[in-house]
């Protein structure tokens, strides 16, 4: 036997609270901005202190292209979600392959940076405390625009398939956040390494 | 009750809070074997201005103490069901603001004293200036072992430290750089100083004037490995006399005794001269203790045998016997050779 | 009992084969599943970390033991501590938290209950790689690969060139594997809380055991990927040739410190806050009151979690930071005992003018007030400074922890047990055997962790397999073990009771402590759905409203 309980006073009129979803992206931004925070301390702590090899402004070359594409692609996703929200489907997916290719063309910047480090500068991860905070830094932000592509892309293939309709919007919404949230990680680490950091 | 009352109830618990607490942590001092590493016995200024803080802080947290468990055992007293009342319900009370600032405002209060004399207490120890008499010592943490160098002396030395006997009217206090050749390790002599840590790359200083002489003990306080137990600390506060003559006995070469001449062919054709340095000669290794001097030292292993010819011979045998996980090799010299270098070692003094 | 409850009828359940029972507990994304996985997995962990710790006390009894060498004892004491923190505590709290939360906000589940299958098993999967380094490598005899680097694991004694093969390795990976499971039980938790709670129940009409895991996740999700940060810091020395913690190359040992102690410290107080969280619900059940503030409740735990963000470097006032730094996180690690002390004043207040009944998890909870105090007040000692150059690295500081993890965290989560196992299983734990493991655990206790304190004021530093006869420390150590038996005794006892109350105890009911929360208003265990109907409450103690019409909290809030 279980027993339910009744109240016998009236339930409130209206009782809204937040959607799961975003609670739980936003939540997950918090935890994800905590690691970059210790990457980033441990990048401007050691600015300065490597006992030889290159330093930043012998070598870094400040990726405008590159870094305009990453940011455009919060915009594109923007108006993305918006055209999903009025049910236009085929600027949502148009807008969002757009990210794609955006932030697929950030990610081959960041190998042709890196590409042009290692064999022109000699620059890898353990040539000295620069190279190691450099590619840690970078390498974790470029692991997670990579882990947000295939979220992207996945998305992308249910989209095209006509899986994704204007119902969905709450949960295309919540990706779009962690797309935004990697672009402002961008926006501090591009800070950090190209303007502070030189 | 009147504020003047109540304020002297309060000092007198806080009084006799006090000489309880210090009577019961002194007591396994006085009932047991008495303790060559307890905080409280300092014979040094910084070890005594901790004491001295330490007493003010046990105070206030005795006096805490009192009163939070009085009122705890008084509620489970006074306030517990019986069988009269079980069947009823107590007055339901939610809260009430006058006493949550009371037992806010109080502790901020508390905390501002404690936190002024802990600042100052920080200062005076840390910001300490060194004298131009102050004798200069580095120290340097190896896995397991202590390295000392006296650099205005010309003196290497290991495990055991010798320092002069600080007058208060003319102090003449030892400072020490704390430096570390592998991991971290921590310098605690708890007679003489509060411990400080030995870490690569970052020096550390501390400082200590003893103020009586004699032997005090201590040990490495921050785990470094496997005998990390056993890195162990003996300081040996000198009168001048006996300091200057300590001095004038490391800085000589070491003595060459003809008599050891087989052992010493066979230490210095061994691997032995790749870890240890004997001044004057073909040995000069960095990796272990200087042994110019072994002999005028109590012990053997940082403390972890007694210098004695037979621990010598075992430990040159076998170390892991004494000091298992060392990280100075077994030998695998033969009984010959062993005995040959045992005898040269012991001319060491 | 509540005459408004409606029983449903529900159909006699057949019985099933156990492969079928099996494969619904490993599939199930049910949140009392899920709580009871973590709480049975934390209890044979702590079986683990129990012996190891008996290995290391058996080992101290007097000196020169030669009970274990030191390879294995420096392997005990880094698995006891890695274990009981990762893998008891932290499970076990999230296995209650799981359990109760969804059941006290008036929900169905959590917000996301595959998350918090998959977290689970990530979290349990640490566990088990931690432990399988016993017989990687070279084997179980002696040479094994269990890290043995301390459960801090400092830098450089983690660089390859010191930490050969593999142990440190299993160490962090396992960690960084468990880390990320805490992390999506920490979402989940939030989600929930925000998302899913009974129409009418504001977030000041909450439970207090609900706002004290909302304040704990928060925090979990801020501390953890500090770990995990300076893990794969570490990961990248040891495997690709960085230098973060490379004295060599200019790396700073005390970076990884500043590191580990901003997820090390606030990571203790995520697993006190949620000790905090059953105090808050038992105290007021027992003393027939309502928490005394909940207001002030709620702010002195947010306070508590945002300075605890502060205080992280009092674990290295030893290490030679300059006298401001020592002295600002000398005055914040003080200042975090202000919220904290208000809570005990709180509690003793939801007790005075009480009608205490001294049922099984009061008396746990009473012993809890009495050494959580104890351990503040040793917390305090350690934050001056100067006192804590002596008391660091000693004796003392481990006496002061395990008190407050085994006096605080451990008693709250006794009380807990047996405070809720009626609600779980629906039956209730024996109060005689209940006796029996309170008074041997509390006598244990405070022969061992009273006593501990004095080797660490005559010098005895930590982590050490041996020590020197003549420093006076034989006597002492001897005691401290012989009260680690009896407390390995005393849970025994209490294994025992969980055992054969399930099979023989008084059934349960839904209400036998006639409590106010709402997950005393459905059965005993509670159906897969909770609750028949989604309920709807007007104050902070629904069932108090349902069981005294006349005189509602509702009327007063």
């Amino acid at each position: 036997m279980s027993t339910a309980v009744i109240s016998p006073v009236e339930s409130p009129k209206s009782w809204i609270l937040p959607y799961r979803g975003k609670v739980a992206m936003a939540s997950l931004i918090i935890a994800e901005s905590s690691i970059f925070t210790i990457f980033v301390v441990a990048y401007l702590f050691y600015l300065g202190k490597s006992l030889s090899g290159p330093t930043p402004r012998e070598v870094l070359e400040t990726p405008i292209f590159f870094t305009i594409c990453l940011l455009s692609s919060s915009i594109t996703i923007h108006f993305a979600g918006k055209s999903l929200e009025r049910n236009n489907r085929a600027a949502f997916l148009a807008l969002w392959s757009l990210t794609i290719v955006l932030g697929v063309l950030f990610l081959f910047g960041t190998g042709m940076e890196w590409h042009r480090l290692i064999h022109e500068h000699g620059l890898t991860i353990s040539t000295n405390l620069f190279g190691t905070t450099y590619y840690s830094l970078v390498g974790l932000h470029a692991f997670h625009v990579t882990a947000g592509l295939i979220m992207l892309t996945v998305v992308l293939i249910f989209g095209l398939a006509g899986r994704v309709g204007q119902d969905q919007f709450r949960r295309v919404d919540v990706l779009a956040l962690y797309w935004h949230f990697v672009d402002a990680v961008w926006v501090v680490v591009f800070t950090v390494v190209y303007i502070v950091g030189r | 009750m009147a504020r003047t009352t109540k304020s002297k109830m309060i000092q007198a618990t806080r009084e006799l809070a006090m000489s309880a607490l210090t009577s019961v942590l002194l007591a396994p001092q006085t009932l047991a074997a008495p303790s060559q590493t307890s905080i409280f016995s300092p014979a040094s200024t910084p070890a005594k201005s901790i004491l001295s803080l330490s007493m003010f802080v046990l105070g206030i947290t005795g006096a805490i103490f009192v009163v939070v468990v009085t009122l705890l055992a008084y509620s489970i007293l006074k306030f517990r069901a019986s069988s009269v009342t079980a069947n009823s319900e107590p007055a339901q009370v939610y809260g009430s603001t006058q006493i949550e600032l009371a037992w806010t405002i109080i502790p901020i209060l508390i905390v501002v004293v404690l936190f002024l004399a802990t600042a100052r207490s920080i200062h005076a120890i840390q910001d300490a200036p060194e004298p131009a008499e102050a004798l200069d010592v580095t120290a340097i943490g190896h896995q397991y072992w202590w390295e000392f160098r006296y650099p205005k002396l010309g003196i290497v030395t290991a495990n055991e430290l010798h320092i002069p006997v600080s007058d208060p009217e003319h102090p003449t206090p030892t400072f020490l750089q704390l430096l570390s050749a592998d991991t971290d390790h921590s310098f605690w002599v708890p007679e003489l100083a509060g411990k400080t840590d030995l870490i690569p790359n970052h020096p550390n200083r501390m400082w200590m004037d003893p103020h009586r002489t004699g032997v005090f003990l201590g040990q490495c306080a921050q785990y470094c490995g496997t005998q990390h137990a056993k890195m162990l600390l003996r300081v040996s506060v000198d009168n001048p006399q006996e300091f200057a003559a300590w001095v004038r006995g490391q800085q000589q070469p070491a003595v060459e005794d003809p008599n050891v001449a087989t052992g010493r062919q066979v230490f210095e054709h061994t691997a032995c001269i790749n870890c240890h340095t004997v001044s004057g000669t073909a040995a000069d290794g960095r990796f272990g203790p200087d042994l110019t001097h072994l002999m005028s030292r109590t012990t053997i292993a940082a403390g972890a045998a007694e210098n004695t010819p037979n621990n010598l011979r075992l430990w040159i045998r076998n170390p892991d016997a004494i000091k298992p996980g060392s990280l100075m090799p077994a030998m695998k010299l033969s009984d010959e050779d062993l005995n040959a270098v045992v005898n040269y070692v012991e001319t060491l003094r | 009992m509540s005459s408004n409850a409606i029983t449903i009828p529900v159909l006699p359940v057949q019985e099933k084969p156990w492969v079928d029972l099996l494969h619904e507990w490993v599939t199930t994304v049910d949140h009392k599943r899920l709580g009871i996985l973590y709480i049975v997995y934390a209890l044979i962990f702590l079986g683990l970390g129990g012996i190891e710790a008996l290995i290391i006390r058996i080992q101290l009894m007097h000196s020169h033991n030669n009970f274990v060498s030191p390879q294995v004892f420096n392997r005990m004491f880094t698995m006891h501590g890695t274990t009981m923190i990762f893998f008891v505590a932290m499970p076990i709290l999230f296995g209650f938290a799981n359990y109760l939360v969804p059941l006290m906000i008036g929900a169905r589940d959590m917000a996301f209950p595959r998350l918090n299958a998959f977290s689970f098993w990530l979290s349990a999967f640490g566990g088990l790689l931690l432990y399988f380094s016993f017989i990687g490598g070279s084997g179980l005899y002696g040479a094994g690969n269990a890290p043995d680097v301390g459960w801090w694991a400092y830098a450089p004694l983690t660089a390859r060139a010191f930490s050969q093969g593999h142990s440190s390795d299993y160490w962090t990976l396992a960690l960084l594997v468990s880390g990320f499971g805490s992390i999506g039980t920490a979402i989940n938790i939030i989600a929930t809380i925000l998302c899913l709670r009974c129409p009418g129940m504001k977030l000041n009409r909450m439970p207090l055991f609900a706002w004290l895991n909302l304040v704990m996740a928060g925090m979990v999700l801020i501390v953890i990927t500090p770990l995990s940060a300076a893990q794969i810091m570490l990961l990248i020395d040891r495997y690709l040739g960085g230098h973060f913690f490379d004295a060599q190359a200019g790396g700073s040992a005390v970076l990884w410190m500043h590191f580990f102690w901003i997820f090390g410290h606030p990571e203790v107080y995520v697993l006190i806050i949620p000790s905090f969280a059953f105090m808050s619900e038992i105290i007021p059940v027992f003393s027939r009151k309502p928490i005394f503030g909940y207001p002030v409740m709620v702010a002195a735990t947010v306070c508590i979690g945002f300075i605890s963000l502060s205080v992280w470097a009092h674990h290295m006032f030893t290490v030679g930071m300059n006298s401001y730094a020592n002295s600002f996180f000398a005055i914040t690690t003080m200042a975090v005992g202000i919220p904290t002390g208000i809570k005990i004043f709180n509690w003793i207040g939801t007790m005075w003018g009480g009608r205490i009944q001294f049922k099984v998890p009061m008396l746990f909870s009473i012993a809890f007030l009495f050494q959580f105090l104890i351990a503040g007040l040793t917390g305090i000692m350690l934050a001056c400074v100067p006192f804590d150059w002596q008391l660091s690295l000693s004796y003392f500081v481990v006496a002061h922890f395990h008190y407050v993890i085994v006096g605080g965290i451990l008693f709250a989560l006794f009380g807990a047990f047996y405070y809720w196992y009626p609600k779980m299983t629906g039956r209730m734990l024996s109060e005689t055997l209940g006796k029996w493991h309170f008074w041997l655990f509390f006598i244990g206790f405070h022969l061992t962790f009273d006593v501990m304190h004095i080797p660490g004021l005559l010098g005895m530093p930590r982590r050490i397999y041996t020590y020197e006869p003549n420093r006076g420390w034989d006597t002492l150590n001897l005691v401290v073990s012989i009260g680690a038996f009896i407390q390995a005794i005393a849970i025994m006892v209490f294994v025992w009771n969980l055992i054969s109350s399930y099979i023989h105890g008084a059934e349960a009911g839904n209400d036998p402590w006639d409590a106010w929360t709402l997950e005393w208003s459905t059965g005993s265990p509670p159906p897969a759905y909770n609750f028949a109907t989604v309920p709807v409450v007007m104050s902070r103690r629904p069932l108090w409203d349902l069981k005294h019409p006349e005189d509602p909290d509702s009327l007063y809030e």
